[in-house]
């Protein structure tokens, strides 16, 4: 038998497979884009004015994102939080879970980080790396607690992840205004943390922080698809009922995926401590809801939450120039975010114009958002 | 015969990516028949009548109504046209009154309102009374009132068929119509098709199982591979020619098997109690024991607490009281995993639901309950060339049809999936074989096969734990039957001194 043959045709088979997959996503950005004109457009006085502010916002937003001065770093910040966030999303997805609570992990495991970079007497890197693993366990230990309410009381975790943003907000906001507040200052932050914790920055305020956040997107890429530990996770998902016939415990995969996922919001949380302000706030955050944008955009895979996340990230910065350069509203991003989000989630419509054009998807490799991947 | 037959199909074709469905059937339908339509899983039946429902659009080919060609584009032109259909998962709406469900899609309205679309109030009375009609009528027996989750599967299926003649349909199809029901379920079943052919209805029903068209069917259509290889009558074919025609070469129905030689015991039961999800004792009670080299067969009308005792057995239900051995280690408490390590294989009684990964491959899935042992994981890390060389492996060995290792689960025929489940348990080193219902919704060649796996296991020793519904599986593969009822052994016997009558009496629960 000629195994190489077949092997390499494997090969060919997911590369072709994954190429397929990407069509949706791009395509939705596309969508999104064109809808966006045709928003700008009916919204302006004249037609020519409309085509007008078209090309000047989309060309601002390209300017503001990628070509100016540091436009690309900055794009690269933003793009950071979002990988470690969608993989916070992604995971517990995978084991079948909605995590809405990256949000209060994300600041949960900001603020134990940040304590831990105020206050530990360590040397320099072995120093930023312990502040980053403490981010990790504060963000794991806010995603433990509705895994084990789930696992053990079947409590639904969308419930109480929702709930435990409230709660984290709360206990961040009066950490940072009551206990850890600096009082040199009167802005209402905490102290600074240790030179010896931060992530160093190479350009602007561009930092180590997106090679951790990409080196962890390619790891959790080997953990769930290489590793018996995230077979269990993605059979607990796909289907509890064989996982649980096939010897796997599905409510230990439960508590262990929203662990890790809490744990990954946490670090993003850190990570924008060390890397930006270097110290906390008070104040809430929604990055936690852009992310689940982002896992689906993504896919729901690792790697694909890796150009998803600098899609959101671009438009982020890109943003501003939007305004500035034709003069149009913040919310057209706002508007844009949205729609590439009901494109990717309803993949039917983008599939419809696949027909259209003739590109065959084939029912075998549809990629719902409901069943995720498939691994 | 010389009427013109009622709805026709002339070389209809169908094709979809990579597959002929179906390769120029002719079919004919004469009024008042029974026509039975025979095949394999996989063979076109369910494309052929979907072609005929209106749900596909043939790629060749026409079909005549009553002698006139006639273009069907959705299931609405094929209700207008006469043609009913009861699908094999029923689309009923569970919390919704059988009246309701009649009705619905073709709402009788009243009032002054009624006029205007939407706005009408919805005329149940109506409704119900012209069901209780047809009921009369067909003797489909059927309160208008119940509500739809709280009947049995049985008269769920009478509201299907009650909703296509609502719609006056003449012609109905019924997809596999008895393979969700108990066997006087069935019976009632072809009462009522009798009686509905006797007033002029036409009837086309799609099955595998031989026996049910033998006695019922005017005439027998078979598909093989796409195509129509024969239509037949009961009078000329018998179950092995049926089954020929069906697998394409001759099919041995009897299992042969020489005489059992049991050794120690493998699997000890005593005194079991389990109970349901609704927390209701199930298992009351429960010892037996199987040995080495035996079958023991265990038969009963579904839903007498063999899904709970299996479960029991296999540690995914919590036993409330009593005790399991196995190979003499205590494995009441045991979990799962801990119960498959000791060499038991567990062919479940749901494939889709518990024994594969519809979206994981075929390799993947063959080692659903191994993946994370030697030689298919080193340490943590899977070992995927070594996986998919084993998945090869298996597909060769034990004849499953697929594309390649990489095809998802979900994409096979059933008994191809059936197939990667046995593939799976048998092909590992066990002492212990428990498989519930092996062989359901799995077409004849596949039984064989099965069936063949089975006899192999006992012959190299190993002890069998069978359950089945089938009667004739039981009593074809069994050396020993014990009959389950109201979760309790009501008789164990040597399958030498079984006979069929004996045995029903026993299932049905009477003291025989």
């Amino acid at each position: 038998m000629t195994t190489n043959d077949e092997k390499q045709e494997v090969k060919e088979g997911i590369v072709k497979r994954s190429l397929k997959q990407m069509i949706v996503p791009i395509l939705a950005i596309v969508t999104a884009l064109a809808i966006g004109a045709i928003i700008i457009m009916v919204t302006s006085g004249s037609l020519a004015e409309g085509a007008g502010k078209v090309v000047d916002g989309y060309g601002g937003m390209l300017y503001g994102a990628f070509l100016k001065p540091n436009g690309l770093l900055n794009t690269l910040v933003a793009t950071t939080p979002l990988i470690l966030l969608g993989l916070a999303v992604a995971i517990p997805f995978r084991t079948g879970l909605f995590n809405i609570g990256a949000n209060g992990q994300f600041l949960i495991g900001a603020l134990v980080g940040t304590i831990a970079g105020i206050y530990l007497p360590l040397p320099p890197v072995i120093h930023a790396i312990v502040v980053m693993a403490c981010g990790f366990l504060g963000g794991a230990l806010w995603g433990f607690i509705p895994g084990i309410l789930r696992a053990r009381l079947g409590a639904h975790e969308v419930i109480n992840t929702i709930m435990l943003n409230f709660i984290a907000v709360g206990i961040v906001n009066y950490a940072v205004r009551e206990v850890f507040r600096d009082p040199n200052t009167t802005s209402v932050r905490t102290y600074y943390i240790q030179e010896s914790a931060y992530l160093m920055r190479l350009s602007g305020r561009f930092n180590l922080g997106f090679f951790i956040a990409v080196l962890v997107a390619i790891l959790i890429f080997y953990y769930l698809f290489k590793t018996t530990w995230g077979f269990s996770l993605r059979t607990t998902g796909q289907n509890p009922n064989a996982a649980k016939y096939a010897g796997i415990r599905p409510t230990w995969e439960y508590v262990i995926a929203m662990m890790l996922g809490g744990g990954l919001a946490g670090l993003a949380g850190i990570v924008e401590v060390q890397g930006l302000d270097r110290f906390l706030t008070e104040g809430n955050t929604s990055l936690g809801f852009t992310a689940i944008a982002v896992s689906l955009l993504g896919l729901n895979h690792p790697l694909g939450i890796i150009p998803a996340a600098f899609v959101f990230g671009a438009l982020r910065t890109g943003g501003d120039y939007l305004q500035i350069r034709a003069g149009l509203s913040v919310h057209i991003v706002a508007i844009l975010q949205a729609l590439i989000l009901l494109f990717v989630a309803a993949p039917t419509i983008v599939r419809w114009y696949l027909d259209k054009f003739k590109i065959q998807v084939s029912a075998g490799e549809e990629t719902t958002i409901s069943q995720g991947w498939g691994g | 015969m010389n009427e013109t037959p009622v709805l026709e199909a002339r070389g209809l074709t169908k094709r979809f990516p990579g597959v002929l469905a179906n390769d120029a059937v002719d079919l004919t339908l004469n009024k008042g028949e029974i026509l039975a339509l025979l095949g394999e899983n996989g063979a076109g039946k369910t494309t052929l009548m979907n072609m005929l429902y209106g749900l596909y659009k043939p790629d060749e080919g026409e079909i005549l109504l009553n002698g006139k060609p006639i273009v069907m584009n959705s299931p609405n032109d094929a209700i207008d046209a006469g043609i009913g259909m009861v699908h094999q998962h029923f689309m009923l709406v569970p919390v919704m009154t059988v009246t309701e469900n009649v009705m619905m899609g073709d709402e009788e309205t009243r009032g002054i309102l009624s006029r205007i679309p939407l706005l009408g109030r919805l005329d149940r009375q109506e409704v119900a009374q012209e069901i209780e009609e047809l009921s009369n009528q067909y003797g489909l027996t059927i309160n208008p009132n119940d509500t739809i989750k709280d009947l049995p599967v049985g008269i769920q299926q009478r509201a299907e068929i009650i909703k296509a003649l609502y719609r006056k349909a003449d012609i109905l199809i019924l997809d596999e119509p008895t393979a969700v029901l108990t066997p006087q379920e069935v019976d009632e079943l072809f009462e009522i098709i009798h009686e509905l052919t006797d007033q002029g209805v036409s009837i086309i029903f799609i099955t595998h199982k031989l026996k049910e068209v033998l006695t019922n069917a005017d005439r027998i259509a078979v598909l093989h591979r796409g195509r129509l290889v024969g239509t037949t009558t009961p009078d000329e074919a018998t179950e092995a020619s049926l089954a020929e025609m069906m697998v394409g070469r001759s099919v041995i129905l009897e299992v042969p098997k020489e005489a059992s030689k049991p050794g120690g015991e493998v699997l000890q039961v005593r005194d079991l109690f389990v109970s349901d999800d609704r927390h209701q004792p199930t298992v009351n009670g429960i010892t037996l024991e199987v040995r080495e080299g035996e079958i023991l067969g265990i038969a009963g009308v579904q839903g007498n607490g063999q899904r709970e005792l299996v479960e029991g057995l296999t540690g995914l239900r919590h036993i409330d009281s009593g005790s399991v051995h196995i190979n003499g280690v205590e494995t009441t408490k045991f979990r799962p995993r801990h119960i498959t390590e000791l060499g038991v294989a567990h062919i479940p009684e749901d494939r889709e639901k518990h024994g594969l990964v519809m979206s994981y491959s075929i390799a993947d899935n063959f080692v659903l309950n191994q993946y994370y042992l030697p030689p298919y994981a080193k340490g943590p890390m899977l070992q995927q060339d070594t996986i998919d060389e084993h998945g090869r492996e298996l597909v060769e060995k034990y004849d499953v049809r697929t594309p390649s290792i990489v095809t998802h689960a979900g994409n096979l025929s059933g008994g191809n999936k059936q197939k990667v489940i046995i593939a799976r348990e048998l092909s590992r080193d066990v002492k212990l074989v428990i498989a519930n219902q092996p062989t359901r919704g799995v077409d004849v060649g596949s039984i064989e096969f099965i069936h063949n796996q089975i006899i192999e296991q006992r012959k190299n020793g190993q002890a069998v734990l069978l359950i089945s519904a089938e009667l004739d599986e039981i009593m074809s593969l069994s050396d020993r039957i014990a009959v389950m009822y109201e979760g309790r052994i009501v008789k164990t016997l040597p399958a030498g001194e079984a006979t069929r009558e004996e045995i029903g009496l026993l299932m049905a629960g009477s003291e025989a």
